[in-house]
Order: structure tokens, then sequence, then C-alpha cells
């Protein structure tokens, strides 16, 4: 086993140019002859275009063209991946999405025209002189109005503002309205999870270019999957097919999701690029990513929890309004169905779950996947109720949710996912001890002394990832298959080049996924490169997001390595004419069991390319091997959480005294990453519980539309982490035992800052049973001194 | 950004018949204007930088035993080297991060007066006298409501002159997105009394609360406050709070800064 293998908290090797500026991000490619495209954008919500005039514009310095919706009638639309059948048995309803408006603008931030120009300035100058009337329409921003008769229309060709009404499992609706009917106890809780903004560090950009001799396209883009843009941009908007497209996403700078969707910017500039011939070239300004990346969150949602009277949980019933934004983003009507109502069972044996979900399309920026997406909504809820009827029910919040807790695996749940293996007690036990449970009223006692109001708040979750099963999520209504690729090249010397259809946009995968190559084989890791994110020198992957990119691609690349290793020994048997059967290999030596022949890694690969003394006739030379993981289920991370919090209740200020998380992810292949994406994951939830907020005026007017008024956690609202990974049930399905990481954070943290905030408040003498997220001063001093 | 015509005199007179051109700006250290600019929300023809301006950079003590600061004087510097105004130094320490202090200047702020800023509850509450370069302006004259103050187009600060106080304190309760005072409170006891200067709520920019300094004039204690409630008319309700909210932040913060003067 090679020191830097598995298990190894080896330093990441991709920091070393991330640190010293020497990245290739998006923006930091410029081609010969390149143009700069600005994009004129709708300043109100709603409304019909009744003259956009481009004569005066055209005529500014350096124009080279001006684009408008005109120019994309006869192109297609920016396509939804994912259709979703509502309780009747009807598809969503699924307006069309096109590249600029056709004469109609639906949110703040809606593409009207493009000007592209020699420089940047240029097209911004030409921009602000294109004449552009619009009459304004009644914006649809409150969902709970958008779907009441007379409501304005979002998309007056649909009919309506409600995409669909989703019921799951809708068969279960009667047995769970009758278990509520006769249940000793209800618990209520009608809350908002509220609508976030990315904010990835590194804003969008993206760079068509387009070479008239071959007819090639190629799309440089901040994307977290390039093969799905090739394959959605390609073949639903511009009708290229993939030999002709290439996409690359280089290095990229965070993207939290946002970055999975395919955005019409990406579709502009490619289209453009040959229209002129010439490479054209879009930079997101902070203030556009702010309208224009897909939002996340935005749930309106009422939970009801039945309970026996011992507290042991009878039946779930949710509704929940979920927001979509003006337009179908590409995988947004999956996050509040089967992102959502799949993990309204937690980690507890609760027999009837009906979930409603009503998708609803407002005059907003589209909402979509975000770090999580659709599990911190369902985690939110059902951990602010349970903490709820606790207190209900006078009993303790940690020993409900033991009394609850699943204990044997398998275990079918009753919306559809079948969780592999877990083991609750053991994190919440874990929890206990890290977060020093028994020491709070102490802790208590001394924050009380100094005026201060402490509480804390425990919770737990589970979680999907890994995704996905391509059959089952193909009949939930995916547009797409969710496998992962590797392919593994190595070279005569015996170093090796993966090529991985996952996409790393600050996880890791050039450190994590050769610790995997190298343990298997027993060579160094650092004789282990990766190579991603360029669609012409990489197999079709699907990306990277929903934790997937060890659990998938990892096992994809388990799969090729084994393969690579199955063929090696053949050789190896060769070379020491013994039989393959015998061969074993250890530490980057083939041996032959039993006698002390052998031959090293390195002589094996060189044999396969210099096949002087091969067996040709059984083996072809060469040792490159790719292979495609498709899992049979997804993973189910879980965790237990504590968070303790002080209130200055003169202020409403809120105060994280400490976060403690306990986390169950299987195997782990680098502990050091694993932390690090948890430290981010809480970083995150921390920054929706107390901070981050995206609030728009009735007239639809982002008001945080920019750092003033959105507020990004920074280092000194979060403090330092308890984390633990120590609790590990290995995945049962996928060869490395690993479950994702990469959400968990931000899944499970939001519910124990406001259970902490909440506790906090009811031992200080306030009667306050909830407060809306982000809970910022001003509302926690509202509620304290209206209770 | 939209072209401009860049100047960055060296002396004071340069900068003024700069300034006298047509739409000519004074660029201090830019932590206002230039995201402004950015923005296209400006567009001066020429940009007068006054960095390179000795003669209105640093710190002294005048006579009258005023502290003199310089306008072109960064947060850095006056963090620094305002000792002996420790709650001016302390206010100044805490502006935004490390690099609005070493490019943001005390003119800079004061000319802007923004209604979260944290300098004009300063130069009020201590009843600094500002200098430009044709006069000078009493505090209680100069701050004239959100972004307006008394200074003429074309007129430069070229020294805040701050009598030090017995006793002084800012508090400062920060918005928490822009990390700009929700409400601070600057309160400063002189011999002949209190001051208390209000910044971030109200819409009129920064005040005096006078019932406060009529109160903590009699008797400087926090318990002096008992009673008295600032009125939230007036006040800003925005996404960060309510006028109410504000209000009550403002008696807090007051009592807190007197608790801290002590």
């Amino acid at each position: 086993m090679p020191k830097d293998g598995i298990g190894a908290a080896t330093k990441r090797r991709e920091d070393v140019r991330f640190l010293t500026g020497n990245g290739r991000y998006t923006d930091d490619i410029n081609l010969r002859g390149q143009a700069y495209v600005w994009f004129v954008r709708s300043q109100v919500a709603h409304g019909k275009i009744t003259k956009l005039d481009t004569s005066d514009a055209a005529k500014m310095p350096g124009v080279i063209r001006i684009f408008t919706g005109d120019d994309f009638a006869q192109v297609g639309g920016v396509p939804c991946g994912w259709q979703v059948t509502d309780r009747h048995g009807k598809p969503m309803l699924e307006p069309k999405h096109p590249v600029l408006a056709q004469g109609k603008v639906r949110y703040v931030g809606d593409a009207i025209a493009a000007v592209v120009a020699e420089t940047e300035a240029q097209a911004r100058d030409a921009a602000e002189a294109l004449v552009v009337d619009i009459e304004e329409l009644p914006a649809v921003i409150d969902m709970k109005a958008a779907v009441k008769a007379g409501s304005p229309l979002v998309h007056e060709d649909i009919g309506s503002n409600l995409c669909y009404d989703w019921g799951f499992v809708e068969e279960n609706k009667a047995a769970v309205d009758a278990a509520f009917a006769k249940a000793d106890h209800v618990t209520t809780l009608e809350l908002v999870n509220n609508r976030l903004v990315p904010n990835a560090m590194e804003p969008r950009v993206a760079v068509g270019d387009y070479d008239f001799s071959t007819d090639h396209h190629t799309l440089y883009t901040t994307s977290q999957n390039p093969h799905v843009i090739r394959l959605l941009m390609g073949a639903f908007v511009l009708g290229i097919p993939e030999h002709k497209l290439r996409v690359v996403a280089p290095d990229v700078g965070g993207g939290f999701g946002s970055k999975i969707f395919h955005y019409i910017e990406e579709a502009f500039v490619t289209f453009a690029a040959k229209q002129l011939r010439r490479p054209v070239k879009w930079t997101a300004q902070r203030s556009e990513s702010f309208i224009t990346d897909a939002h996340g969150r935005d749930h309106v949602t009422k939970i009801e929890l039945a309970l026996s009277k011992d507290g042991t949980f009878q039946a779930i019933r949710t509704e929940t309004y979920a927001n979509m934004g003006a337009y179908l983003s590409t995988f947004a009507p999956s996050v509040p169905t089967w992102l959502h109502g799949t993990l309204m069972a937690g980690n507890y044996r609760t027999p009837l779950i009906y979930v409603n979900v009503k998708a609803v399309f407002t005059n907003t920026v589209p909402v979509d996947a975000y770090r999580g997406a659709g599990r911190p909504e369902a985690t939110y809820q059902l951990e602010r109720v349970i903490d709820k009827a606790a207190r209900e029910l006078k009993m303790d919040p940690i020993a409900l949710r033991r009394k609850n807790f699943v204990t044997e695996f398998p275990y079918q749940t009753p919306v559809a996912v079948v969780y592999d293996t877990g083991n609750y007690n053991a994190t919440m036990d874990k929890l206990s001890e890290m977060a020093d449970l028994a020491g709070f009223e102490k802790r208590r006692a001394a924050s009380a002394a100094k005026g201060r109001l402490r509480g804390l708040g425990v919770n737990c979750y589970i979680e999907a990832c890994g995704i996905a099963p391509s059959h089952l999520v193909g009949q939930l209504g995916a547009r797409a298959g969710l496998y992962e690729s590797a392919t593994v090249r190595v070279n005569a010397t015996g170093n090796i080049v993966v090529m991985t259809g996952s996409h790393s946009h600050g996880q890791g995968h050039e450190t994590a996924f050769p610790q995997v190559v190298a343990d298997l084989i027993g060579i160094p890791a650092e004789n282990v490169e990766i190579v991603h994110g360029d669609t012409a020198n990489t197999p079709m992957g699907m990306g990277t997001y929903g934790s997937r990119s060890l659990a998938v691609g990892g096992s994809a690349l388990v799969k090729a390595t084994n393969k690579i290793i199955s063929k090696a020994k053949k050789i190896a048997a060769h070379l020491l004419e013994a039989s393959e059967e015998d061969i074993e290999l250890k530490e980057g030596k083939f041996s032959v069991a039993g006698t002390d022949k052998s031959v090293d890694w390195g002589s094996v690969c060189l044999a396969a390319y210099v096949p002087h003394n091969y067996p040709l006739e059984s083996l072809e030379p060469g040792l490159e091997e790719t292979a495609f993981y498709d899992p049979s289920n997804f993973t189910y991370p879980a965790g237990a959480y504590a968070c303790e919090v002080e209130v200055d209740p003169d202020t409403g200020k809120v105060t994280i005294c400490s976060f403690a998380a306990a986390d169950d992810f299987g195997n782990i292949v680098n502990p050091m990453i694993v932390e690090g994406q948890v430290h981010g994951g809480l970083g995150q939830g921390i920054g929706q519980a107390l901070l981050e907020g995206a609030v728009y005026d009735e007239n639809g007017q982002l008001l945080s539309g920019s750092y003033m008024d959105y507020a990004m956690p920074r280092a000194d609202d979060v403090p330092f982490y308890k984390v633990d990974h120590s609790c590990q049930t290995p995945c049962t399905h996928n060869p490395l035992g690993v479950k994702g990481c990469g959400e968990a954070g931000a899944i499970g943290s939001p519910p124990a800052v406001v259970n902490a905030v909440i506790d906090a408040l009811q031992r200080g003498g306030h009667d306050v049973t909830h407060i809306d997220m982000p809970l910022s001063p001003s509302r926690v001093w509202a509620a304290m001194n209206q209770a | 950004m939209y072209a401009f015509e860049f100047k960055r005199p060296k002396t004071l007179s340069e900068a003024v018949a700069a300034l006298g051109g047509e739409d000519a700006q004074a660029l201090g250290g830019g932590q206002t204007l230039i995201p402004t600019l950015k923005q296209r929300l400006a567009a001066p023809a020429t940009l007068v930088s006054l960095n390179g301006i000795d003669e209105i950079k640093g710190i002294c003590t005048d006579d009258q035993g005023r502290l003199c600061i310089g306008g072109g004087t960064t947060h850095a510097a006056v963090a620094k080297g305002a000792g002996a105004y420790p709650a001016l130094a302390a206010l100044a320490a805490n502006i935004g991060d490390p690099a609005v202090r070493s490019r943001g200047t005390i003119g800079g702020s004061v000319a802007n007066n923004d209604p979260s800023a944290c300098y004009p509850s300063a130069v009020l509450a201590s009843g600094a006298t500002v200098v430009t370069n044709t006069r000078q302006i009493a505090a209680d004259d100069f701050f004239q409501g959100m972004f307006t103050t008394a200074l003429e187009p074309g007129e430069i600060i070229t020294e805040v002159r701050f009598p030090i106080p017995q006793k002084a304190n800012y508090q400062k309760f920060v918005q928490p997105a822009s990390r700009f005072a929700l409400v601070g409170v600057f309160v400063a006891k002189y011999a002949d009394g209190v001051r208390v200067a209000v910044t971030g709520a109200s819409s009129n920019g920064v005040f005096r609360w006078t019932e406060a300094e009529k109160a903590l004039s009699a008797n400087f204690s926090a318990k002096a406050l008992d009673g008295l409630k600032a009125s939230a008319d007036g006040l800003i309700s925005d996404i960060h709070g309510s006028a109410e909210y504000r209000a009550h932040l403002i008696k807090v913060m007051t009592g807190r800064a007197v608790t801290a003067a002590g």
C-alpha cells in the first residue's frame, strides 16, 4: 500500500497552481481576433417589448453586430433536462426558454439583445445606445398569489403559472390523511426555505470559437459538466452534431450547482462565433451574476408530523410551494420533487408519508439546484418540526430522534428510496461526546452571567447522493443517464494518465483520484495524473454535482483500473512463464504465488508498449482501458450535528459559539479533503441560516442584488468547527464503499442553527416557536419582542 | 466605467484649479467613487486625485489642543496616529476592511456623507471643525442630509479639527451584508456637556440625539438613558431592519458607548 493511497490526507496538488495564481480559468482564455459581447438585460420583471431599435447603437465605434430575438427565431430554446409528471399523470407545463427574448421579458436580467464589439467597453457603450421600449406588465412574485385565478401569467402560451402539482406517494394520500385524523398529537410548522444566490467566487464566463475550415465549434465555459453542455446545446439549441462541437471547462472557481446548467450565454457565444467567424467572449459582471446565475432553494412549506403519545412517528404530510422562477432551468423540476420528496423520511421510521409540491412560475431569476438541492429543504423542515414536536410533548429532542431512528438496514422508506446502510445512533453518540452535550448547562449558565441567552440545537440528516441509478432516474423523468466514466491510460514507463468524465470545480479530484489508482496498483500517487474538463479528450461523463464524483466517477475509475490490472496480470504471467491465476499484484510488483519470481509494474507496462516478448496472438499490445459505471442505488451519507449559539437579547444578534458535525461518509479516500468539504458546506449552511437571503420587492426588483445587501458568511461569522467522520458504514454497492460528502454540511447545518436559536429564546423565557431564515438580528429581535 | 481624464496634482492650488474644469470630480481614496464609476452611475469628465497632495495629509495637534487630521489622511493612518483621541482611532480601525482603510480618507468619507459611514458621527459628536481650501465649517452646519454637505462644488476638505473629549466611545452595530453601520453611535463627553451623534439610522444621515445628550450631560451613565426612547420617525426601514429596530438600537448602542467610555 503506497503511503499516499486511499486514506492518506495528502495535500491537494492543484492548490500549488491555485494558490500561486497559476490556475487557468475561462476568463484567462483570450483567442486571436476575439470580440466581446454585452447583453442588454431587462430592468423590469415583466413586460412586452414594444420597440427595439438598434440603428443608432449599430453605428457606435467598434460595434460588429447587434443580435436580437429575431436572430434566434429559428433557433431552439434552452432545454429542460427533467420532466416531472403531476399528481394526475399529466406532464409538467414546460414553457419555451429562448436564447434572446421573443417579444416579452419575464424577469429582471432576461436578455433582450446582445451587442458584439471589438472591446467590452465599446459593446457596453453601444448597449446603452440601444432603444428598448417595454410596456410593463404586472409582475408575479408571490408564489401563492401566482397560482390564484386571475393572476397575471408569466407565460400566456401555457395558460397557468402552476408548472406541476406533484403528489408523492400519491397512492398513500388517503392512508396518510387517515393517520392524521386519528393521531394522538399533530405538530404543524409553516416555514420558508430562503432563496439563495449561489455566489461562486468565479463569475460565469463563456468564449465561443468557430473554425470555418473544418466547421468545428468550440465553447470554453465555466461548467461543472462540459459533456452535458455539449449534449444539451448541440442537440437541442443549435443543432450542432457532437463531433463538430467541443466544450472545454478549464479550472472552475466554484459552482455549488450554479454551473451545472446550460445557460443562454453559452449558446449565444457559440452561435455568434459562427455568424461572425470570430471568437466571441462574455464575462459576467458580479452584479450580472446576481440576476442570471440560477438561484437556489425558495420553498414555502407547511409540514405536519403525527405522533403517538409516546413520541412514535406515525405520519408526515407536507405541502410545499417551490419557485421555478421565470423559466425552467436545466434540472429545476427535479429539485423539489425527486431530490426532496424522497428524503422526507429522514433518519426515521415513519410508516406513512405524503409530500405535495406545487412548482410555480414567477417573474424572478430561474431557480435550480444549489449545494444539497432539495435535500436541505427536506432536512430543514423535518428536523425543525421534530424539535417543535419534542417541545410540545415535553420530550428531549435527542431522545425523540433516537426513539424513531431507522436501525435495521437495508431500509425501504415509504418514499421510494432504500437506505443501504447506516448507524444513526453511532453518529449521535459520537456527536454527544464531541460537542460535550452533557456540559451544556454549565456553558449556558456562563453565558447567562454575561447577559447572553445560550441555546443548543441538535439535528440529524440523511441525504441521497452519488447521483444516480440511470434506470431509476429515467423512470422519474430524467432526460439523461447519470453514470460516470474513466479512461486509464498507462504509459510505456508505467506512469498513468486518467481521463475522467467528472470535473472538479474545487473538489480536489486531481489529488483524490490518483490516490485510488495508486492504491489499487501499488504505485506512488505522484505517478498518476488526471485529465478532465474537455470533451475532446475525455470519455462521455455527466460531471460533478450531487456529491457524485468519488461515489460514481471514482467507481468508474476502479472499474477501469481493475481492467488494467487484469490485462497487466496476463502480461506478467507471460513474462514470468506462469499461469495468470497464480499472479499476484502487491505494492507495484507482480509475483507468482508461492515462488520468488516477480516482475515489477514498470517492466510489465514497457512490455505492453514494446511487445518484443509478448503474447500477441492472444493479447493486444498497449495498456489503456475505459469503464463506465452506473450505480445501482444512491449513497446515503448521514450524520448528527450540534450547534451552540448565544443570542444578545438587546440586539437579537446571534453568535455561533460552537458547531460539531459527526458524519458517516463510509470509507474515506482523503480525510483532509473530506474535512474541507464539510467545512465549506457548514459555512454555506450557516450562511443560509443566519445571513443569506435573496429578496424581491413586489415589482420584481432584486433588493439584495449586491454584496451591499446580500450577506455572505465571512470567516468571523463561523466558529472553529469540530468535525468527525470516524463512524463509517461503508456503502454496500459501490466498489470503494464511499458515500458523497460534498453537500452534507450544507444539508445538515441550517436546522442545527435555527434549533439552537429557538432553544436559546425558549430558555430565555421567550415563547418563540419559529423564525424564518436568515435569522438576522432584526428578525430575532422582532420575534422576541412580539412574543 | 466611462472614459475620463485623470489628473493627480501635487499641490492644493493645482487641485483647486483642476476641479474648476467642467464636470471635474475630486477623488479621495475612491472607496465609494470607484465602485460608482465601475457601475457607470457617474460620468465625470475629469477625475482629480487628491492622493498626491502631501499638504493635506497627516495628523498634528494645534495650539488649542485640537487633533487636526489632514483631509487626505487614510483611515489606517488615523487608526495608527490618532492616539491622542483613542475613540477616534478605534473608529478608524474598524472601518471596512484593511484594503478600505489603506485607501479611504477622512476627507473623502466626510465629504461623501454616506448615511451609514462611521466618520460623520465622530465629526458631529466631537463638534469638530471641517476646514476647506476656502473656509472653516462647524460640524453642526456641515452635514445637511444623506450624501449632502455644506461643501460647494470644487471645495476640498483640507483638515478636520477635533476637540479632544474627556471621555468618548463609538459603538457600531453592523449591517450584516455591507458591514456599514446599521446603527452607529458616537458619544463624546466634554467639559461643557455630552454630544451624541447617530449614524446609519436616518435617511437624513448623521444626527444628534439631543434628549440623550441632555440626560447624559446631567449624569454620564447608561442608567441616565432609562425612560428615554429614540424616535423611529424618519429612520430607515429596509430588509436589514425596521425603523423601530433602528430606534431601539440607537438606545442600546448609546448605552454601550457610555459604559465603554467609562
